[in-house]
């Protein structure tokens, strides 16, 4: 679970206040959505919670289980149990995605003081995991993201989240930039990884994610505040009335 | 070959955690250590008495000693060379032992357990099986062990001296000879005769010629004719003794037809003075024949601050002395305090290639100035140049390259890339390239990139799970791709963990 308490972030170089005051519970099974117009401080709030540097946290606090997220690395919340899906997944040249792949789960398991995976039982899983998102061995090999499509590295963050089984999984905008079949794909994905112990924070701009990945929770966000919490009949006002009406509400 | 890559990445990536795991474990360079074995010197100093007395700890005959002869009166009326990017005080050159030896060789170790662990250690290290362990601790008995599965002769020189030369006999059955340049002269005369000088002459530069005077130890291959070698060869390098130059000379002639992949390993202890290293390696490659040369060279680079590491003067070349000739140079740079080296192709014969693929990494206080030179000679020739410079700290990393053509060599070919990546905001990396072309029918390409490690890379690892320095040396292992493919498996297993190992402290 998921728990975030007022919390207040600035950017590190500038005197910018980005996030006001966010307070937010995901409990353990459940699929939370965010939505808000560009720079309500999603993205930044996804950054924040995986330990990107460039922000400061100036109040609050936030924690996954008994874990005290802000005091962690970032490798060490992961392997706490925290993915963030990136919006923009990084090209990585010359290292292979299998190679990436495995590096990434035997250090969570070595972190977590748990036996790492051999070749073999590695390349099992992975294949396995890879069909079901229709990713091909050829793209297994190819260095990571690099000369991918928009939908090809969104499966690969999809891929990634499926191999490192998570606790809590957050998309960012993991929609954009897909066409209608890919979205569909990504999707699959996810909703084959929901269980009773695994929670996930969709990020998005668009209703139109939600329609796959169906939320128990619609938070709406604006100017870094969450202003309104509701069931998935939010998304759709959203939707049909756009942010206007919702942000006139709370002034 | 794709599938093959692929597999072979595979098996590399337990490399890179275990890497981790030594880095976290042990100091920076981790065969710092030195063997406690008493040493046999020649005074200090460099005169014609102190060569005659190498020659004569050879067994040398009268031809060679005055080889060196000549060779040092040359060097006297030599002066040290100063164009290249580094900085470091006058050497004095008769303040180091050109002669050291155990004298423990006299009496060998009955087992493996009279053996100092720690030699063993690095053997393993450094990737050779057992058995070969055995035979260059010089334990007894050692030849009646079983070979193992995978076959890697191995020539190791223990400061001046070659201790031990193994798989001797079933190389003979090939007709290969791999012996110590010592017993070559010896044994061999009128192939070391014919062959020795010919690719670096003697009054070739101020190092060499100082090489061709005092070179100590080294190692001996021929090739012959149609012959493809049955196994790897390699050559392992240790300086130990304390103010000690380790001038050694590898001699490798390719027959018609013939084939050889060799290797070349390099370690020292840690010293808080810096030890002299100027070693002299000539390849003659005749027809259709073909010489993959690898290095991985971990020289002790010094401390934070510069103090101590070896400097390493080397000459390098290869000629492709007949049509169709082939030679691969790739080299791993990790070590060393100072790098001047600049393994170089001679394309002679007709339609003769050369490749070059280096990795050099600079960290801390390192300078390196090392690349390559492509001498065009023959019509249709080509050469490739790859070269990743990584600095980190405070480092400075010089990338030197020559491509020549020259006016018959017409319709020759070459390609240069030179890729630097910098760690951090101390360091430097310089790119120098010198092109002479001198016909119209040859092209030569040559492209040059610089860039950063950059952090969304490293927080995109990062947020995966894995730490700082496993990011990195993923990140850089990443950029070295295409030469860590060029050399045999074994060796890139062990390049890429010393890339992780030398890059230790880089970040944060």
């Amino acid at each position: 679970m998921l728990n975030i308490k007022n919390l207040h972030v600035k950017l590190e170089d500038e005197d910018k206040q980005i996030l006001k005051g966010v307070d937010l519970t995901v409990p353990a099974g459940e699929v939370h959505a965010i939505m808000g117009p560009n720079g309500s401080g999603k993205s930044t709030l996804s950054y924040v919670l995986s330990g990107r540097d460039g922000y400061e946290v100036t109040e609050g606090e936030a924690s996954l289980y008994d874990h005290d997220l802000l005091d962690m690395e970032p490798e060490e919340r992961a392997a706490a149990g925290l993915f963030l899906a990136f919006q923009y997944p990084v090209e990585i040249p010359g290292v292979g995605n299998l190679t990436f792949l495995r590096t990434a789960v035997n250090a969570q398991r070595k972190a977590r003081g748990e036996e790492e995976l051999s070749s073999g039982e590695f390349l099992k899983v992975v294949r396995e995991k890879a069909k079901a998102l229709q990713i091909d061995a050829e793209m297994l090999k190819r260095p990571v993201n690099v000369g991918f499509s928009g939908g090809e590295k969104k499966r690969n963050e999809i891929l990634q989240m499926a191999m490192l089984e998570p606790k809590m999984c957050i998309l960012d905008e993991t929609d954009s930039g897909l066409d209608v079949d890919a979205m569909r794909l990504v999707a699959e994905g996810v909703n084959a990884l929901r269980s009773p112990e695994r929670s996930f924070l969709v990020i998005t701009h668009y209703q139109r994610l939600l329609n796959h990945i169906k939320p128990d929770v619609v938070h709406i966000m604006s100017n870094g505040r969450i202003i309104k919490t509701g069931g998935p009949e939010l998304a759709l006002e959203v939707e049909k009335n756009g942010y206007g009406d919702l942000l006139a509400e709370v002034g | 070959m794709a599938v093959e890559i692929s597999d072979e990445i595979e098996v590399r990536e337990g490399v890179d955690r275990e890497t981790v795991e030594t880095v976290q474990n042990m100091g920076s360079y981790k065969y710092g250590w030195d063997t406690e074995i008493e040493m046999e010197y020649a005074p200090k100093g460099v005169n014609e008495d102190i060569v005659r007395l190498i020659s004569a700890k050879n067994e040398e005959p009268e031809w060679m000693t005055e080889w060196r002869l000549q060779a040092f009166r040359r060097w006297q009326t030599m002066t040290e060379p100063k164009w290249a990017m580094l900085n470091y005080p006058e050497i004095d050159y008769q303040d180091q032992y050109y002669y050291a030896r155990p004298k423990s060789m006299e009496v060998k170790p009955k087992s493996l357990d009279e053996v100092d662990p720690k030699l063993l250690a690095t053997y393993e290290k450094l990737g050779i099986p057992l058995k070969e362990q055995m035979l260059l601790a010089g334990v007894e008995g050692a030849d009646e062990t079983p070979a193992e599965a995978r076959k890697v002769a191995v020539d190791a020189v223990f400061d001046s001296v070659s201790v031990g030369t193994t798989f001797k006999d079933e190389l003979a059955k090939a007709g290969v000879i791999f012996c110590s340049i010592s017993e070559a002269i010896r044994e061999h005369p009128e192939l070391v005769k014919k062959y020795l000088g010919s690719v670096v002459p003697q009054s070739d530069n101020f190092f060499a010629t100082l090489n061709s005077a005092v070179f100590s130890d080294g190692s001996f291959v021929y090739i012959p004719p149609g012959t493809r070698c049955p196994m790897e060869l390699s050559t392992y390098f240790r300086i130990n003794a304390e103010n000690t130059g380790q001038f050694e000379r590898t001699l490798i002639i390719a027959d018609k037809g013939s084939y050889v992949s060799y290797l070349e390993g390099c370690t020292a202890p840690k010293r808080d003075v810096a030890q002299l290293h100027a070693a002299v390696v000539e390849i003659v490659i005749l027809e259709d024949a073909e010489v993959k040369y690898s290095t991985v060279q971990n020289w002790f680079p010094g401390d934070e601050e510069g103090k101590g590491g070896i400097y390493n003067f080397v000459t390098k070349r290869a000629d492709c002395r007949e049509a169709r000739a082939k030679v691969m140079w790739t080299q791993v740079e990790t070590g060393s305090a100072i790098t001047w080296k600049y393994p170089s192709c001679i394309l002679r014969g007709e339609e003769s290639q050369g490749e070059f693929y280096s990795i050099a990494i600079a960290n801390n206080m390192q300078q390196a100035d090392t690349g390559t030179k492509m001498i065009h000679l023959g019509k249709n020739t080509r050469s490739r140049i790859v070269s990743k410079g990584i600095s980190a700290g405070k480092a400075q990393n010089t990338y030197r390259g020559l491509v020549s053509m020259h006016p018959k060599a017409t319709n020759s070919r070459n390609y240069t890339q030179c890729d630097s990546l910098l760690i951090g905001d101390q360091c430097g990396a310089h790119t120098v390239p010198y092109i002479e072309v001198k016909n119209t029918s040859s092209r030569v390409e040559h492209e040059a990139t610089t860039s950063k490690v950059d952090d969304d890379q490293l927080f995109y690892c990062r947020a995966r799970g894995m730490d700082e320095e496993e990011a990195v040396a993923l990140v850089v292992n990443g950029f070295c791709r295409e030469v860590l493919q060029a050399l045999p498996m074994e060796f890139a297993m062990e390049a890429q963990s010393l890339v992780a190992i030398s890059l230790e402290g880089s970040v944060g």
